[in-house]
This record gives C-alpha cells, structure tokens and sequence, in this order.
C-alpha cells in the first residue's frame, strides 16, 4: 500500500460481531428501485406484474415524478387472473402488446415480479423468452423479481442488473466497467478522472441505451460504484470478470481510495494520480469541513434501509467526526463492504437484520444526535426530540465522488442546525 | 390484468389502516410481506402525524413461505399485545397474506387475549381503499358497540373522519358547532380520536352524523337497525347543504333549527359585483362522490358556474353520481382510469377543474385551472391553517379555493383592456410566476406565413381560417381564445362553412352567446 490508500484505525469493524435480528422490518421492497433505474436506462420500460399494492407503493415512492408520463407501470391482477394460470399469460400478453404498441419508443422491457406473482409463482421468466420472441428484434423483454419477500429496496437495482450479466455480449477486451446507476452528473466526474488518469476503455451498467450495453469477460475489471450489487457481482464473476476490492466512493477519503484501486489495477503512476486527484481532493476536503464542524462528535444511528449505511458510517466518522452508535443494514456482505468495515473505527454495533421495536428501543436509550432512517419512523422520532435524516434521500441525490462530498456531509449537517435554528420553539405546539 | 401507472386509490387494507390509526387504544396487526410498511409515509409524511401508526406487520419473507408465515402471525399478535396493551385489535391480511391463505381470524382466536380481536375479509383483488376503511369501521362497531340508554341531553355520535381524510379534522370542528348551536353535544367522534370503549357508548347517542358515508355508511345502516338511530343523509358543505343539514338534524333531534351564521362570508362574496364575471364558468367536477355531490351544487347554486361534466372514481356511489349528473343534464364518468378522466376534461374543455392531486397535474398540462376538492390528496391539502370544507366557514374556504386559480374580476377586466399593450401579452408570463416578462417586439409581425398558410389549398372537410379572422382571433383574450377558436369551427362546420372569416367569428359569438 502506498500513500494514496486511507490509514485503518488499530481496530477496524471488519471482525465485530453482527447483530442478526429477525422481526417486523421498516423497509421498502425493491420495486422501488424502478424509481431511479428508469430514469438511468431511457429506452426501458418497467411494467411490475402485481397487486393495487404495488401499484399504490410506486404513486407514493415516486411522488410528483409520476405525472410525466414516467416509464414504468404495473399490471394489476385481478381475481380473473387468479383462478387460471394459462389465463394470466394470455393477460399479460395483450398488455404488453398494447404497452409496446404505445410506447415505440421501448428497447428493453423489464417485467418486475412482486410478492403476489411470486406467490402465485406466475412464471415470468419463460414469459420474457415468449416476449422476446414475439416483439424481436425490436424490443428485448427481461425479467427479475423486486418482491418484498425477496428483495430490500436497493436490491431491486441488484436484482435488475444481476438478470441482465447473462445476457451481455461476451468480449476478452481489457477494459474497467464501473457497476451501479449513478446520476449522470457523478457518472460524468468518474469517467473524466479516469480519463484524465489514463484508465480506458470504461464502460458502464446499466448503460443509457440497450445500444450501448457493455460486453463482458474474463479480462473486465469491474469497480462497483454501490455496496448493494451482491447479486451482480457474482453474475459479472461467473461470466470470468473481477471484482477490485475498494471503499466505496464516498467523501474525499472513499473516492481517492476506489480511484486508487481501479489506478493500481491499470497501472497508473502515483505522480499521475497525484496530478489528476490533487486539485478536487482539496476542493472536497474543503467542502467537507464546512459540514464537519457542525457534525463534529455528534453520535449517529442507522436504521437499515438502503446497505449504503457502513461506507456512510465510515464518511461520517472519519471525515466528519462523527461516533456511530449503531449502523444497521438490511444485508451485510462482508466480501464488498469488507474494505469500508476495515476503516470503520470498532466501537458501534453492527446490525444485520431488523426487529423495528426492538430497534426503536436501542435507539431511544441511545438518544443519539442524528438518526438515519425511513420515512415512516423519521417525524415520530422528531416527535420524540431526536433529530432524523430520512436515508432515501442519499439513493435520490448525486452524493458519489469528489464534487459531491461536500454536499453529502451537508445533508447530515442539515437537521442539526435546523434543529438548533428552531430551539425557540420548543414547546410552541 | 389492468395497466395501471395512477391510482385513486389504494388496496383495502390501507382503508383499514386509515381507521386504525385514526382511532386510539386500537392496533391492526397485519399479515403482509416485507415492504408493506410504505404506506406508513403516508401517515407519517402526508398528514404530518407524529407517531407510528398503530400498525404491526409480519413482514413475511420468502424463506418464511410454507408453515412458518402462521407463525409469524402469531408472534407478531402477541407481541403487539404485550408492547401496545390495545383495548381491541384488528387483524387482516394483505393482498400477498389472502393468496397463502393463512386464517388470522382462526389464528387470533386460539391465542385468547381477552380483548376483542376483530378479524378483517378485505379482498384485495376487488374492492379498495374506501371499502376498506368502511368495511372495518363496521366491523368494529359491529363488535362493539351495544344498544343502551340514551343521554338525557340530546346528542349525536359524528362518524366517517378517518386518518388521510381531506379536511376531516376541522370539518369536526365545524360540525361540532353547527350542533352545539341548537343544543345538541356530540356524544362519541369515530373512528377519528375515538378508542374502542367510545365506540362501545356510541349507542348513547340519539343518533348519528353521518360525515363521509365513503367511510361509515355501513356501519350507519348496521346502528339504525341494531341500536334505532337515524342518520343523517345532508353532507354539509357548502351553504345550502348547511341549511338543509340543519333542518334535517332539527327534524331528527326534534329541536329549533336555529345557526348562528354571523361568521358566513360566502354569500355576500359570492354576490358583490366582481364576482359576476364568476358567472357561468365551465367547470369539470371529478373526485370521491361525496365531495363531488357536494361540490356540484356549490358550483352551480352557489358561485354561478356552469357544469359541464362531472365524474367519481369509487364506483360504489355510480348510481348515485348518475342520477346527479342527469340533473345537471351532463354525462357521469364513473372511472379510476386518470388516462380516461385526462380524456374527458380534454374533451370538454372547461375553464376550471374541481378535482382531486390528480386532476390538479392533468390541469397543469392542459393549462386549466384547478381547484382541490376530493382525496386523494398530497401534502399540501393537510394544511397547519384551519381549513374546513363544511359548515360557515366550510364555506368561505370553498370560495377562497374557487376562486384564487381564477383570474378574479378586475383583473380580467385589466386583461381585456390592455391587451393590445406591447408590455402586456400572452408570452408575457403570469406576474406571480416570478421569471422575467418580456416586450412584445414593436414592429408588426409580417403576415406573410399566414397568408401562406392560407393560401395553401384546404384538404375535404377541413376548415381554414382566414388570415383577417385569425388575427381577430389572437385579440381575444388568450386564457378564453381556445374556446372560441372550437366554438367557431363547431359552428362553422354545423353551418357546412369551410373558410372561416371575421363575419363567421362573430356569428359563432352570438351563436354562444350567454
């Protein structure tokens, strides 16, 4: 290791026992992930085949955004379709037909499992081959399960990538393929300081278009750019490609760490990195540190959500002086987020897993500064006097890479000093 | 299989959640796979509360399929027995819940809490939201409440407000007041605030106020039969249903229909002179039924508007909704399809919407102003203000909201009379929309792509517009131009006229004339 890999703490988290717990879980389902995905592939289509459920989950997930004509829907079943399977096919078909009929526009077309298709086991696998056939060479039709009994919010972006590895074109190029739906505004950063360093070819999953979905082979390198791709990189590993072991892209110190990895792998010169890292290091440096001092020794509190929750721990308190209390993740999976745990100081207790009231309990008797968690906890437990940043924030806003760091630390910082301005009316209501 | 992107509304287990958590001392256990738990937000985030709601979830995954799910039922019930120590709970399953088939009801009942246990038959693949909130406020009075001596004062139980009700939390208030003015206390509110030994005095009352009969109708019938108190059949929002509710309740309770209307501003408002240009505005009506009934007749009756079109998305009030429409001599559109409802108010083009969050985006995108007057609702429409929809000062809300998405009297009088002004034109932009207005340019516009457009020979049965009407056309106020651009092509193709000039325009003017 050289100067540009961040120095672990004596005793790092990598080895700390896991709280595992099973309960009543506060979370999304992965057909959330639809919500961010689509507008990352803009010729895909993503039609769950669900209940009103679902349907009334992705109205309240999506909010505002579903008025422009957004690329996603959902077949609702009715009872007709419960009582004969055959029938259900027959069903799904003319939808698709007429989605397709509607929407020319459609490349690729995702058909999304929920809990009540995988209930009734409606086989959308072999419906997606159908498809395919049925609407080639135009439109391809792929299928992956965002149920709840299956997947936790952000696994439905795994889930949806994972389905696709099998189906990338087979090439031996030497090249790096970042993984993960980054906004493009971040994806651009990445790729520029990889240019600039020398790093080609790069390719991205998912891509903007099918037509520039990247190959795969055993001569990829592939960088995750989020923790959650567990699924993804064991399909990308299957198809011969390797994983590079690094910290997640986050804040001055993750950044340079995931640059540096991917550097090391392509031979980059320290002097080269040096010179392409310099100048935004600083900059995210600086930024960060204007958050910092209001987040300086505060504690923190993750409920699980998104498994972004133990590189975020790791950013919040090593570059802002945070002391996490308990970092909770709906998954933990210690081959990926392996590196962020090594620099993740011992002390916090790392829960896999969640019982809601037993968590709730943990959380109270701590009173920490500032807890992470989802919207369905977070004004109750302002009503408690505990200050709240709700996570689905951190998957919506562009928080990856150097020019972002600053604006990360402040949507920690935010709360606090709301918190702090309206002391004075403690008491009002 | 139905492609869906919007809903009206959600399955029914939410409508069982908006009774649960508008009640107290209750708690829902529900059967449901992990991520059900979203529709807490809406609770939590749309009408702001500051608790959970009183809603346990077995959040069943797919390793827990097979045995094991009834289990999880179990332990869940039990636990939130032991955490909450509710008065009576209520358990369900959710739309994943109703295909494994687990019995909840057989479940509860082997486990003896010694509270009542209340079991839930939402079928999720039928019926919906406002099913389901009625179904379970029914089910709950049904096991509750008794008949019993009445108060000795005359008093009503208010019943329908539920949790993420438009308005339902000062429409209380208000009818509170309007009974309190002729001696008559309200006995037990329900589902809102009421826990589950309120809903066992409900008997008490003399009989029973029927707010929302999307939520309570049900169990409104069940309490005329089973404990002999009438209902009220007046919702009363807007002035005249004010009124008529009054004498209703007067005739029901027996006493002097007496209100006290000193804080009533909505006639006068409705009657000084800058409303008159109030007079006659189409509108296009869409929402819960209740509200639209409600609303059709504030619209017509009350602001002077001309209904154009009106329309529900619960079809348990089609009939309803059909025989109202028929009196407004318009067609219903009795649909949860917001592609169809975009349809219609395209078609009918009306100067206003009186709608739902829905009607409000579909507003938005053909430029009609729209008003919000039914649920669903976004967070916006749980206002910290105090904001009726019913009784006085229901009233006077409901002339405010009308009127603001309205260009008010003077302000069109304004419009009308600088509208050849080079800093006042329809590129100008709205003042209160912030952006920088800009002048029109002063030299004329060349007319040159007019008169080749014009000139370009018109295809069978197509109309053209002359370039003297088309420029009569663009000095007519824009916000009132389409209108009578159709109205003119509707008139000239009646009269089988396929060049439109000056003349043609006014004749069709006077033809519309009203």
């Amino acid at each position: 290791m050289t100067g540009f890999a961040p120095a672990p703490p004596a005793a790092g988290c990598r080895n700390a026992p896991v709280l595992k717990e099973r309960g009543q879980r506060e979370v999304f389902c992965g057909l959330t992930g639809i919500i961010w995905l689509h507008r990352k592939m803009q010729d895909a289509f993503f039609l769950v085949v669900g209940s009103r459920t679902c349907a009334h989950l992705l109205q309240s997930a999506a909010g505002v955004m579903i008025f422009a004509e957004p690329r996603f829907g959902t077949a609702i079943l009715e009872e007709k379709d419960l009582a004969g399977l055959a029938d259900a096919n027959t069903e799904l078909d003319r939808e698709v037909d007429r989605l397709l009929a509607r929407r020319p526009d459609i490349k690729q077309l995702f058909l999304v499992g929920s809990c009540p298709s995988e209930v009734i086991k409606l086989d959308l696998h072999r419906a997606a081959e159908r498809l395919t056939e049925r609407h080639a060479p135009h439109v391809r039709v792929m299928n992956y399960s965002g149920s709840g009994i299956e997947t936790t919010f952000t696994e439905g972006e795994d889930a949806c990538l994972a389905t696709m590895v099998p189906t990338l074109p087979a090439t031996d190029e030497r090249q790096l393929l970042m993984v993960g739906a980054l906004p493009d505004v971040v994806e651009d950063q990445a790729l520029s300081l990889l240019g600039a360093m020398g790093v080609k070819p790069v390719r991205c999953l998912p891509a903007h278009r099918a037509a520039e979905t990247p190959g795969v082979g055993p001569n990829t390198v592939v960088a995750l750019t989020q923790p959650f791709l567990n699924e993804t990189a064991a399909h990308l590993e299957r198809r011969g490609a390797r994983i590079l072991s690094a910290p997640f892209p986050f804040g001055e110190e993750g950044t340079t760490a995931w640059l540096w990895a991917v550097a090391q792998e392509f031979g980059v010169s320290p002097d080269t990195f040096e010179r392409v890292t310099e100048a935004p290091r600083a900059r995210a440096r600086k930024a960060v540190a204007a958050a910092a001092e209001t987040l300086d020794g505060k504690s923190i509190f993750f409920f699980p959500d998104s498994q972004l929750e133990i590189p975020l721990a790791r950013f919040l308190t090593r570059e802002c002086g945070m002391r996490a209390v308990e970092v909770g993740a709906p998954f933990i999976n210690k081959q990926i987020v392996g590196p962020d745990l090594d620099l993740l100081a011992e002390g916090p207790v790392i829960a896999e897993g969640q019982d809601v009231d037993l968590q709730l309990d943990r959380c109270r008797a701590a009173r920490p500064d500032l807890t992470v968690c989802g919207l369905g906890l977070a004004n109750p437990l302002e009503a408690q006097g505990l200050t709240t940043k709700w996570a689905i924030e951190l998957v919506f806003t562009p928080v990856h890479f150097y020019e972002q760091a600053g604006d990360l630390a402040g949507l920690f910082a935010r709360p606090v000093r709301r918190r702090a301005i309206l002391a004075g009316l403690e008491g009002a209501a | 299989m139905k492609l869906t992107v919007w809903t009206y509304e959600g399955p029914p287990h939410v409508g069982a959640m908006r009774v649960a958590t508008a009640m107290k001392g209750l708690h829902y256990v529900l059967h449901a796979p992990q991520g059900d738990t979203y529709a807490d937000l809406l609770f939590t985030m749309i009408e702001r509360r500051n608790h959970r709601p009183p809603v346990s979830y077995t959040t069943f995954q797919a390793r827990d399929l097979g045995a094991d799910t009834a289990n999880l039922f179990k332990t869940a019930l039990h636990d939130a027995f032991d955490r909450f120590q509710p008065q009576a709970m209520i358990v369900g399953s959710s739309c994943t819940a109703e295909l494994i088939q687990d019995d909840p009801e057989g479940m509860a009942a082997t486990l003896d809490l010694g509270i009542p246990v209340i079991p839930l038959d939402l079928p999720s693949y039928q019926r919906k939201e406002n099913f389901g909130s009625d179904e379970t406020f029914y089910q709950i009075v049904k096991a509750i409440a008794r008949p019993m001596e009445r108060t000795a004062h005359v008093s009503a139980n208010l019943i329908g407000p539920v949790g993420l009700g438009f308005r339902h939390r000062d429409d209380i208030t208000e009818v509170t007041a309007l009974l309190e003015e002729m001696g008559i206390s309200v006995n037990v509110v329900a589902p809102m605030n009421a826990t589950p030994a309120d809903i066992a005095r409900m008997g008490a009352a003399h009989f029973n106020v029927l707010m929302y009969p999307e939520h309570a109708e049900t169990a409104a019938r069940w309490m005329e039969k089973t404990l002999g108190q009438p209902y009220t059949k007046t919702v009363p929002i807007g002035v005249g249903a004010t009124r008529d509710f009054i004498a209703e309740v007067a005739g029901i309770a027996g006493v002097e229909p007496k209100a006290d209307d000193a804080r009533l501003r909505m006639p006068w408002y409705s009657q000084s002179v800058d409303s008159t240009y109030l007079t006659g505005k189409r509108v296009f009506l869409f929402g819960d039924a209740t509200h639209v009934k409600a609303m059709a007749r504030v619209a017509r009756d009350e602001m002077g508007f001309e209904v154009v079109g009106l329309g529900c998305y619960n079809r348990e009030f089609a009939r309803d909704i059909r025989k109202l429409a028929k009196e407004f001599g318009v067609e219903a559109l009795i649909s949860d399809d917001y592609l169809e409802v975009e349809q219609t108010i395209e078609a009918l083009a009306p100067e206003m919407i009186l709608g739902t969050q829905m009607e409000r985006h579909i507003g938005k995108r053909l430029g009609i102003p729209c008003a919000v007057i039914s649920a669903p609702v976004h967070v916006q429409d749980f206002p910290a203000r105090y904001s009726p929809q019913m009784g006085w000062e229901g009233a006077n809300v409901i002339f405010d909201t009308l009127v603001h998405p309205l260009v008010m009297g003077l302000e069109e009088h304004l419009l009308h009379m600088f509208r050849e002004d080079f800093e006042f034109h329809d590129d100008a932009g709205a003042s209160h929309h912030g952006g920088a207005a800009k002048a029109r340019a002063i030299e004329a516009e060349p007319d040159a792509d007019q008169e080749a457009a014009a000139a370009a020979a018109p295809a069978e049965g197509e109309i053209v517009w002359l370039s003297a009407a088309e420029k009569e056309l663009k000095k007519i106020p824009f916000f009132v131009r389409g209108k009578a651009k159709r109205n003119t092509e509707k008139f000239a193709l009646e009269k089988g006229v396929h060049e439109i000039s000056v003349e043609t325009l006014y004749e069709a003017k006077a033809h519309y004339a009203r």
